[in-house]
C-alpha cells in the first residue's frame, strides 16, 4: 500500500483523535468527519484514502473509546506508524482492524507529505521520498492472525464458529 | 502452580488463568466482573451482535452504567441510551441508569469488586478498583463484547513498577497531589504496558476513598493497573460494601520489579497539572497568577464524600467569587445522599456551588458545564486534554478538591494551605 504521510507529535490523545462531543453516534463515516479535529480542524477534509499517520510517543493515550481507531480508519488512514502506542489504543486498533506499526526510526524520518509504501506482511516501511527503509516491531503470532482476519470479531467468528471460546490451543501462544 | 516469587499483578493473572504467569507471558484469564458505560457500550453491543452469540456468559457478572452523558443531552445520545436499556433488559444485565453515578464508584460501592478480582471495563479509568487490591483494567468495546460472550479475555502479563510513598502527608496536601506528582515525575507514558504496585506508609495512612483517587489516575502515566495492598482499612471497606468473599493478594518477597521509585511526601506541596497534558505538573508555589472562571469538583477521581467534605470545610461561610462558577457532581447517588445527611451539600450550595446529576458531569465534555473560549477551569478530574471539557479553546488545570475550593473563593488558583 502506498500513500501520503500526515505527521503528528507525542501524546496524541483520544480527545484529539475524536472529541467526546461527537460520540453521539458510532457511525464510522460520521466520526471520520471529526477525526483529529482539535489537533487540526481542517484535517478530516484533507486526508485521502490510503494515507498514513506518522506520530511520536504514546499515540492514542487517554480514553478507551474505540471510536478513535474507528474514526481514523473511516477517514481513510491505512496504517498508523508511531514511536509507541498507548496500551488501550493498541488493542482497540488491532481489534477493529486498523493496522498499526511501531518504529521510532521511521517515525523520526517521515516528514509531512512524504510518500510512504508499507508491506504489512513483513512490517517493512519504505519512505519513498527520503529513500530510507525501516522494519517495524513484529506482532506476536496470534495478534497477526487477528489483524489478518480484519479484527477480533471476524477472528473469533471465523476461527471458532458461533460458540466463542478463548482457549490457549486456539491462540497457539508463542508459536 | 510454581512457587517462583510474583508481583500482585502476576499473582492475580496466574490465579485467573491457571498458568504460572510471568511478566511478558500472554494468558487467557477468567473475568470476575465486566463494566460498560454509555460512551462505549453502544459499540460493544454492535460487536456482540456481530459475534452471533445470543446470550452473555453470565449476566450477574456484568453491569452497564449510564454515566457519561446523563441525563441525555441530545437525540443521538438518547438513541444510544435506549439501545443500552433494551440490551440490558434482554440480557438480564444490571443497568445503573441516569443518576446512579459513575461506573468506577458504583462497581466497588455496590459490592461488585473485592480484593483479588480480575475486572475489565470499557473505560480507561477502570483502574480505579486497584485501590482495593483488584487487577482492574480498561479495554475497548470489542474486547468488552468478547468478554460478555466468553467470560474471558487475553492479557499480556505486565511488568511491574513499584512505587512507595513514604513520610507523613503535610496539612493541605492530599492523595490527588501524590498522584499528580508521580505522573509529573515519570511522564504520561512512564508506566505504559506496566502494572503500578503502589504502597508505603503514606498510602496506608490514607482512607480508602483517598486511595481510589490515586489508583484512578494510574492510566494517566500509561499503566494497565494501579494496585494497592489489602490492609485492614480495605478489608473493612469491602466487608461493608460487598457480600462476596475477598481473596486478598500480596506480592511475594523476591518478586521482580522492572522499576522502583520512592517518593517522600513530607515536603510535598499541593500540585497542579497545567493545560493540555496531565504530566505538565508543577507545585502550586510555581503556578503564578492564573484567573479562574469555572471550578469543578467531582468525577471518578475526586467525587467522593471525603472530597466534598474537604471542599465544604474550606467553603463554609464563604462564597464562590463573582465572575467564577463552581459545579459539583457527586460520583454516585449514595454519595449525594451522604452529603445531604451530613450537611456537606447545604454548605456547598450555600457557598454558590451548582450541583449536577451524579455521574461524570462536565468532565467528558458532552454537557453540564462546557467552558467558553479562553476560559480557565480548575477541576478535580483526571484529564486536562485540549477539548476535554467540550471546548478546544479552553484551558483546564487539575488539582485536589481543596485547591479547587480555595481557588473559586479567590477567583484565581489559590493554595489551600492558606485557607483558614
Amino acid at each position: 500500500m502506498t500513500g501520503k504521510a500526515w505527521k503528528f507529535g507525542d501524546n496524541i490523545d483520544t480527545d484529539l483523535i475524536i472529541p467526546a462531543r461527537y460520540l453521539n453516534t458510532h457511525h464510522p463515516e460520521e466520526l471520520a468527519k471529526h477525526a483529529m479535529e482539535d489537533a487540526d480542524p481542517t484535517w478530516a477534509g484533507k486526508v485521502k484514502k490510503g494515507d498514513f499517520i506518522a506520530a511520536g510517543e504514546n499515540f492514542g493515550c487517554g480514553s478507551s473509546r474505540e471510536h478513535a481507531p474507528i474514526a481514523l480508519k473511516a477517514a481513510g488512514i491505512s496504517v498508523v506508524i508511531a514511536k509507541s502506542f498507548a496500551r488501550i489504543f493498541y488493542r482497540n486498533a488491532i481489534n477493529i482492524g486498523l493496522p498499526i506499526l511501531e518504529s521510532a526510526e521511521a517515525a523520526d524520518d517521515i516528514k509531512e507529505g512524504d510518500k510512504i509504501k508499507i508491506n504489512l506482511t513483513d512490517g517493512i516501511i519504505d519512505n519513498v521520498t527520503s529513500g530510507q527503509s525501516f522494519s517495524a516491531q513484529p506482532f506476536p503470532i496470534f495478534m497477526q492472525k487477528i489483524i489478518k482476519a480484519g479484527g477480533l470479531i471476524n477472528y473469533l467468528k471465523t476461527s471458532h464458529g458461533p460458540i466463542l471460546i478463548f482457549s490457549a490451543s486456539n491462540l497457539r501462544l508463542g508459536s | 502452580m510454581s512457587s517462583s516469587p510474583k508481583t500482585i499483578a502476576e499473582k492475580i493473572l496466574s490465579l485467573h488463568s491457571g498458568k504460572d504467569a510471568k511478566a511478558g507471558d500472554i494468558v487467557i484469564a477468567d473475568l470476575d466482573f465486566l463494566i460498560g458505560q454509555d460512551g462505549t457500550s453502544g459499540v460493544a453491543i454492535d460487536s456482540f451482535n456481530k459475534l452471533g452469540v445470543n446470550k452473555v456468559f453470565d449476566p450477574h457478572k456484568i453491569a452497564i452504567t449510564i454515566d457519561h452523558s446523563s441525563p441525555s443531552p441530545n437525540l443521538g445520545v438518547s438513541a444510544i441510551h435506549q439501545k443500552i436499556r433494551d440490551f440490558a433488559a434482554a440480557q438480564g444485565i444490571k443497568l445503573y441508569d441516569i443518576g446512579c453515578g459513575v461506573c468506577h464508584q458504583i462497581t466497588p460501592e455496590q459490592g461488585h469488586a473485592v480484593p483479588g478480582d480480575l475486572i475489565i471495563g470499557a473505560d480507561s479509568h477502570t483502574c480505579t478498583c486497584g485501590a482495593i487490591n483488584v487487577f482492574s483494567t480498561g479495554i475497548g468495546s470489542t474486547d468488552l463484547a468478547a468478554g460478555w460472550a466468553s467470560g474471558k479475555l487475553w492479557f499480556k502479563v505486565p511488568e511491574t513498577f513499584k512505587v512507595t510513598y513514604k513520610g507523613k502527608l503535610p496539612k493541605g496536601v492530599f492523595s490527588k497531589d501524590l498522584i499528580l506528582r508521580l505522573i509529573g515525575d515519570i511522564t504520561a507514558d512512564g508506566a505504559t504496558y506496566m502494572a503500578l504496585e503502589i504502597g508505603g506508609q503514606a498510602i496506608l495512612d490514607l482512607s480508602v476513598d483517598a486511595r481510589f483517587t490515586i489508583a484512578n489516575m494510574a492510566i494517566e502515566c500509561g499503566a494497565k493497573v494501579g494496585i494497592m495492598p489489602a490492609d485492614k482499612k480495605v478489608m473493612d471497606w469491602v466487608e461493608k460494601h460487598s457480600k462476596r468473599s475477598p481473596k486478598p493478594v500480596e506480592a511475594d518477597p523476591g518478586a521482580i520489579y522492572a522499576k522502583t521509585l520512592e517518593i517522600d511526601v513530607a515536603k510535598l506541596e499541593p500540585q497542579i497539572a497545567k493545560p493540555h497534558q496531565v504530566d505538565n505538573v508543577c507545585p502550586i508555589s510555581q503556578i503564578g497568577d492564573v484567573a479562574i472562571q469555572q471550578g469543578f469538583i467531582g468525577t471518578c477521581t475526586n467525587g467522593r464524600l471525603e472530597d466534598f467534605q474537604i471542599a465544604a470545610k474550606i467553603l463554609k461561610g464563604k462564597k464562590v467569587k463573582d465572575g467564577c462558577r463552581l459545579i459539583i457532581a457527586p460520583a454516585s447517588k449514595e454519595i449525594m445522599l451522604d452529603m445531604i445527611k451530613d450537611g456537606t451539600f447545604q454548605t456547598l450550595v450555600d457557598a454558590g456551588a451548582v450541583p449536577v446529576t451524579p455521574g461524570c458531569g462536565p468532565c467528558v465534555g458532552t454537557h453540564n458545564g462546557v467552558p467558553s473560549d479562553g476560559e480557565n477551569v480548575i477541576s478535580t478530574a483526571n484529564r486536562n486534554f485540549k477539548g476535554r471539557m467540550g471546548n478546544p479553546n479552553a484551558f483546564i488545570y487539575l488539582a485536589s478538591p481543596a485547591t479547587v475550593a480555595a481557588s473559586v473563593i479567590e477567583g484565581k488558583i489559590a493554595d489551600p494551605r492558606d485557607s483558614r
